[in-house]
């Protein structure tokens, strides 16, 4: 059996969960065998739906204590869960707490782990499966040697896929041990898109010359739907908040298209960003390194440049 | 207090990645090598100035990786660490090297492991993880603040969506990120001091690769940029809705 972790944030599946569950789907097909979603915690989603997403079953350990992240005990649960199952793979979205369980229960299984996957694996001999490197710079195809394999899937790079099932929904029993971490504040950015799971965004850089020149940029993204972002010397000069800054040191994303405005393209900040599908760079010079990684480039003054853009998404939205 | 950071040799962040023997084996040939970024400026400083305001605590540093990840070791113990363990073997599985720490980690008796967010090559952000599996210790990821009274750590790490801050009681893993401190350059007493501290290598323990690398692949390089005239707005977004189908 394929399960797939179904992953929440205040109790709203997320994206990249669906995500995961498409591809979880998609693998167990491969394989000729069945799929099933884990869901710890309280969700207000319709558990069914996610039958929608290629879940043939859901198991859900119902219990409001495992709507925060604590590592110790949500491996503990999912491997449990996983050996319940006789699961052969595990499916984790590679999101913020994909990333923090998916090794400990890879442990937990003694099983081999491919985290940042980018692909369905390749079954024809063996279980290979490529994932991103070096910050997005290389692919390497992986092989995994162990009975149990355990995948967290990149994010925005396996679609979610539309199914016609009726997933049935199983409330299951496991012990829950005592937690390991006390939650004391939590602070939420409140009314913005987070940014790993945007699919699109606009970011800015220095040549915005200020934080008082932002407006043109928020405007922009408010006309797309999008999320902010920055490059680090912004962030790094207090104009934007840090939790917008992407790039090697910062947040990597690899949204559907990235509109870059007044940043030449350093390579640290490639690395946060050049997984985008698409990139649009708006810069006045022409040598700005960033053209050589995009494929649409605007030569010219941003500040003309950003709300004739902007005033052209809404006139496109308007006649749609 | 005894602190564990996990560093990882990495490459510079703006070497050239390529790939030899039939795309196997990455190109060392030309490469600059350094502390993997998030180890160095977040886990290890962080780790410094614990020690600044304790100075009885003890800052061990452990790598897994051959005899040429020395000069790194030596940067780190000019930055601060105490001693260096290096863990005699190359590989590129996560869980191979996880079990190599839990060993070194097991002997130490560490109350606080930091490990780096994810190292910037191979970007598995699996070995913190992994390790609080096999120690059986609490784990916190993508920390960035974090304090400690000896007993209980105040952890402050990214959500979806924003912050939260934690407490947890020691011993614990923590993974780093931007936040958490501020780089610093080996000034020279540091750089002098550390060529005497200790640097242990010791032999891997029985572990079994769980994963291999078949090979590498570059991405396809992009086709070239298209340029828009900048007074015709329209045409970028005619592109981005019917070329490349992203709005």
């Amino acid at each position: 059996m394929v399960l797939v972790y179904i992953d929440q944030a205040d109790q709203q599946i997320k994206k990249s969960s669906l995500e995961a569950m498409s591809y979880g789907a998609a693998i167990a097909k491969q394989l000729g065998c069945d799929v099933a979603a884990l869901v710890l915690g309280t969700v207000q989603d319709n558990l069914a739906d996610l039958g929608k997403n290629g879940a043939q079953k859901v198991f859900h350990l119902k219990n409001e204590s495992l709507n925060t992240l604590d590592v110790k005990l949500h491996s503990n649960l999912i491997a449990t869960a996983a050996k319940n199952a006789n699961a052969t793979v595990v499916v984790f979205a590679h999101n913020i707490n994909g990333k923090a369980i998916a090794p400990a229960v890879a442990v937990k299984l003694e099983a081999g782990l491919v985290t940042g996957a980018s692909s369905l694996p390749n079954t024809e001999n063996g279980f290979v499966v490529t994932k991103t490197v070096f910050s997005g710079k290389a692919f390497a195809s992986i092989q995994i040697d162990t009975p149990i394999k355990v995948i967290a899937i990149n994010q925005n790079s396996f679609g979610v896929v539309a199914y016609e099932n009726a997933a049935a929904v199983e409330e299951i029993n496991i012990p829950i041990p005592a937690a390991s971490i006390k939650i004391t504040k939590v602070e939420k950015v409140e009314g913005e898109i987070p940014l790993t799971e945007a699919s699109l965004v606009v970011s800015g850089g220095r040549g915005l010359k200020g934080p008082e020149h932002w407006g043109i940029l928020l405007d922009l993204a408010k006309s797309l739907g999008a999320a902010t972002a920055c490059s680090r010397p912004v962030s790094d000069s207090d104009w934007r908040p840090h939790h917008e800054h992407v790039g090697q040191t910062g947040i990597q994303i690899a949204p559907n298209l990235y509109i870059a405005i007044g940043i030449s393209g350093a390579i640290q900040h490639l690395a946060g960003v050049n997984r985008s599908k698409t990139i649009v760079v708006i810069n006045k010079d022409p040598e700005a390194p960033f053209f050589k990684a995009a494929d649409y480039g605007v030569i010219g003054d941003a500040f003309e440049i950003v709300p004739a853009l902007s005033a052209a998404i809404l006139k496109m939205k308007s006649n749609a | 207090m005894k602190i564990l950071v996990c560093i990882s040799k990495t490459p510079d962040t703006t070497a050239k990645i390529a790939f030899t023997e039939g795309n196997t084996k990455f190109d060392e040939n030309g490469v600059q090598w350094i502390i993997n970024p998030y180890d160095e400026w977040y886990a290890l400083v962080r780790a410094i100035e614990l020690k600044e305001k304790d100075p009885s605590a003890i800052i061990h540093l452990v790598t897994v990786g051959s005899a040429d990840a020395e000069p790194i070791i030596r940067k780190a113990l000019a930055l601060g660490g105490d001693e260096a363990i290096r863990i005699d073997s190359n590989s590129n599985d996560s869980f191979y090297i996880a079990k190599q720490i839990a060993a070194i980690a097991k002997e130490g008796g560490y109350e606080i492991i930091f490990t780096g967010k994810e190292t910037i090559d191979y970007n598995s952000s699996s070995i913190g993880s992994m390790l609080s599996a096999l120690l059986d210790m609490p784990f916190v990821s993508l920390a960035n603040k974090f304090d400690c009274d000896g007993t209980t750590a105040t952890v402050r790490r990214e959500i979806e969506g924003g912050e939260e801050t934690c407490e947890v009681n020691l011993p614990v893993v923590i993974s780093c990120q931007k936040g958490m401190a501020e780089q610093r350059i080996p000034n020279m007493r540091g750089i002098m001091a550390a060529r005497t501290k200790p640097l242990k290598v010791v032999s891997p323990v029985e572990a079994t690769a769980t994963t291999s690398i078949k090979k590498f692949d570059t991405p396809a390089a992009k086709s070239g940029v298209k340029l828009v005239d900048p007074a015709n707005m329209d045409e970028l977004v005619r592109l981005l809705k019917e070329e490349a189908k992203v709005i």
